[in-house]
């Protein structure tokens, strides 16, 4: 088989059962694989209205048919689940080197079924596929956890694995692959302690082949050449990392700041932004498997009280527990983000949970006695220990460990919550960047930023520029942007080369890839098949059109400072205008017609 | 790769330089060797292997180095281990009878068995034109003749003794 190894392993926890099926090839060339191939498993095998930590629930680790090849930075893998932070399909991707090993031992993904009754890990050895008993790693970080099993699995193995919050089911804990890499957001490392499955490892001796290598190896070289040229993949990523946003956003007026209280400009900005990463704590850049960005940053805080090492921390990440939480100090949200790491969890909805604690203690609606420490908005301290105290769930970590929304809600505030269907929004302040706006409040697995990225042409004017303060349009550039995006996702190449390439290159690699004769509009189609399946299950699991929307902050208080001065999201036009585009109802249901036409239906 | 010596010359064969520091730990090179010589995907047939030392932040790319006195010529009993006048530790697959004693010999351990192909895998500098270097994405791996003024550690601290003492108009 092409692009495919044609293997997909379906463990049941609940009985200790492993079997290996048949790809279904219908399925694979309507979905091609990744998240939509997951998407649609999941969608076919389980009932949206399900509970997330169930054993009813599905855990789904797929790769694509570029996963493992020398596509442009073809390392990528998607877990999906229904997400136990938003109640919507879940799904998060990740690179590393675990996808394409996957890949390498012959499967193009694994369905996890049921609930084991004590801790266990999965062993997979190429043909060889074992459950094994974890309970002497329950408890352990993800760190200790990887060097605990490469020792007893193979050295050259590969682990994707969760820490202590996902054994505590903290809702917004990740998977964590090759210990730096994280399928970080909508909670999937919850649903895996749910399951008791602490562990995949895997180690792989296989080879991937592709329909026609002549032709893949030109589209290859095309877009490795592309991406080498383009000042964003070429130059700037590899320069200073996804932190060079800081600035950017920044200057710009949209960088949300304190709980996005104060508006879109950190005052303090320079001093957490990629530029002082590198000049202060970056060791070497890091790729992921068969990448030629490298946009990974491995950093280490060399003294002081936050010293440490690790990776990271990536744009959002520096964001949340710095600017968001009006923090300067670059060694705390170093470090901060190194415990993400090594405990599992997702640092954006971690640094906006403690943002929104910091403002409810500024309002008094905390106290310090309840926290167990002082935490006002810039608190150096307060960001590493709380981040430590939800990881464990240790004291006010319990609260925390729960995400924003029902935090705040506990005290009556859910306003204060800076989320979409529960979920944290990124970076990028919406009433600066009104596609953004748009963006959040339609995104399948809540407020998100990698499910459509109109940062790209509303920002930094890829492939064109548009003006980030008005509505005109958006609606139609989300869609196509979303529709990529899930095709991206599905072919298991990572997200960043869109910056230099496009739908042109991605179709003629999965092309040469897998043998079929797409035309662009088809692959187009493959993206806006996902979003629609997507949304079939988000509408099954009780989600309507009030659920589309923005916290009241975005909606009512204009912005103080910058280009955006004096706006808000102007949500309400976007949207009818966004549903129209998308062939859905007045209340955002899909047509009959346009499931039809989608082969949904 | 150019061969035959110019007139009262002796031709430097360019060679692969490693730089370990600039490594990111990609593996692109593997994947683009295998790809070469299999057509298909698989870093374990690869030529070149990235080892990662992850507690050092260092990944070094290793490969066969193509010694000017190989041992794996040497102890081959086939002789089907040569050396080309292109610099190449060649190995002809027709006389190789796979005793694997050449995998033992090599010093650097740069010699090992493809189980996709049933042969000795080894660098064969991919006929002059070397993937690995020609895919790396940071400069680890270069490919250059080793003269001094290509070689860029010396260059760099060259450069230190121009910082020192330099005297140009700044």
């Amino acid at each position: 088989m092409f692009g495919w190894k044609g293997t997909i392993l379906r463990v049941n926890l609940t009985e200790g059962s492993i079997k290996k099926e048949s790809l279904d090839l219908k399925d694979a060339h309507m979905y091609i694989g990744g998240r939509g191939l997951g998407v649609k498993i999941l969608t076919d095998e389980v009932d949206p209205g399900i509970e997330p930590l169930s054993p009813e629930n599905k855990l789904i680790f797929m790769t694509g048919p570029l996963t493992g090849t020398m596509a442009a930075s073809p390392g990528r893998y998607e877990v999906v689940a229904k997400a136990p932070l938003t109640g919507t399909i879940g799904g998060a991707n990740s690179g590393g080197h675990f996808g394409p090993e996957l890949k390498f031992a012959g499967y193009d993904g694994i369905i996890f079924e049921g609930r084991a009754e004590k801790p266990v890990y999965l062993w997979i050895n190429d043909d060889h596929v074992e459950l094994r008993s974890a309970e002497h790693l329950w408890g352990k970080n993800t760190f200790e956890t990887t060097d605990q099993l490469l020792k007893e699995t193979a050295e050259d193995a590969r682990v994707a694995c969760i820490g202590p919050a996902g054994e505590k089911l903290v809702l917004f804990a990740t998977v964590m692959n090759d210990k730096h890499r994280a399928a970080g957001r909508s909670g999937m490392g919850a649903v895996m302690g749910s399951k008791n499955l602490k562990a995949v490892v895997v180690r792989g001796t296989k080879s991937v082949d592709v329909a026609d290598p002549e032709a893949f190896y030109k589209a290859c070289v095309d877009a490795r050449r592309k991406l080498k040229e383009h000042p964003v993949t070429g130059t700037g990523l590899p320069m200073y990392g996804t932190e060079i946003l800081i600035n950017i956003l920044n200057q710009v007026g949209a960088l949300p700041t304190r709980n996005w209280r104060d508006g879109g400009y950190f005052e303090y900005a320079e001093e957490i932004s990629g530029e002082a990463l590198r000049e202060k704590y970056l060791v070497r850049n890091k790729g992921c498997f068969g990448c030629s960005i490298g946009c990974g940053r491995v950093t280490r805080v060399p003294e002081g009280k936050y010293k440490s090492f690790g990776e990271g921390p990536e744009y959002e990440a520096g964001w949340a527990l710095g600017a968001s939480c009006g923090v300067r100090d670059l060694a705390a949200i170093c470090k901060a983000n190194f415990i993400c790491n090594e405990l599992g969890l997702d640092p954006i909805t971690m640094g906006a949970t403690i943002a929104c604690t910091m403002e409810m203690y500024e309002k008094g609606i905390i106290s310090k006695e309840e926290i167990g420490m002082e935490a006002p908005f810039g608190n150096a301290d307060a960001i590493v220990e709380l981040t430590r105290m939800t990881g464990l769930r240790e004291g006010f970590g319990d609260k925390l460990a729960e995400g924003s929304y029902r935090l705040a809600s506990s005290y009556g505030h859910p306003e204060l919550s800076m989320s979409v269907k529960k979920q944290e929004m990124p970076a990028y302040d919406a009433r600066g960047i009104q596609g953004m706006g748009l963006e959040y409040a339609t995104s399948n697995r809540g407020g998100c930023h990698v499910r459509g990225y109109m940062t790209s042409p509303e920002i930094l004017g890829i492939p064109v520029k548009l003006d980030p303060l008005v509505t005109k349009d958006k609606a139609k550039w989300l869609k196509t942007f979303q529709d990529l995006t899930a095709v991206v996702d599905s072919a298991g190449i990572c997200l960043f080369t869109t910056f230099a390439i496009g739908l042109p290159e991605i179709s003629a690699m999965l092309k040469a890839a897998i043998g079929l004769d797409y035309s662009d509009e088809e692959v187009m189609k493959i993206g806006e098949r996902i979003w629609n399946l997507e949304r079939m299950f988000n509408l099954g699991a009780g989600f309507t059109k009030a659920d589309d929307t923005l916290p009241p902050r975005l909606l009512n208080e204009p912005l103080k400072t910058g280009a955006g001065k004096g706006k808000v999201v102007e949500l309400d036009v976007m949207l009818k205008e966004y549903y129209e585009v998308r062939g859905w109802n007045e209340d955002g249901i899909p047509t009959d017609a346009k499931l039809e036409e989608l082969g949904i239906r | 790769m150019a061969s035959g010596k110019p007139d009262g010359q002796t031709v430097m064969n360019k060679v692969l330089l490693l730089s370990p520091e600039k490594c990111i730990g990609c593996r692109t090179c593997e994947i683009v060797c295998s790809f070469s010589k299999i057509r298909a995907f698989n870093p374990r047939i690869s030529r070149v292997s990235v080892f990662s030392f992850e507690e050092m932040a260092i990944s070094v790319p290793m490969m066969c180095m193509q010694c000017e006195e190989p041992y794996c010529m040497k102890v081959c009993p086939t002789s089907a281990i040569t050396r080309t006048e292109e610099g190449v530790v060649a190995f002809d697959e027709k006389k190789c009878i796979g005793c694997k004693l050449c995998i033992s010999a090599c010093p650097l351990g740069n010699i090992s068995f493809s189980h996709v192909e049933g042969k000795i895998a080894k660098c064969d500098l991919c006929g002059g034109e070397p993937k690995c270097a020609e895919f790396c994405p940071s400069g680890a791996i270069e490919f250059k003749e080793p003269v001094p003024s290509a070689i860029e550690r010396k260059k760099a601290i060259a450069e230190k003794f121009k910082e020192l003492f330099g005297e140009g108009n700044e």
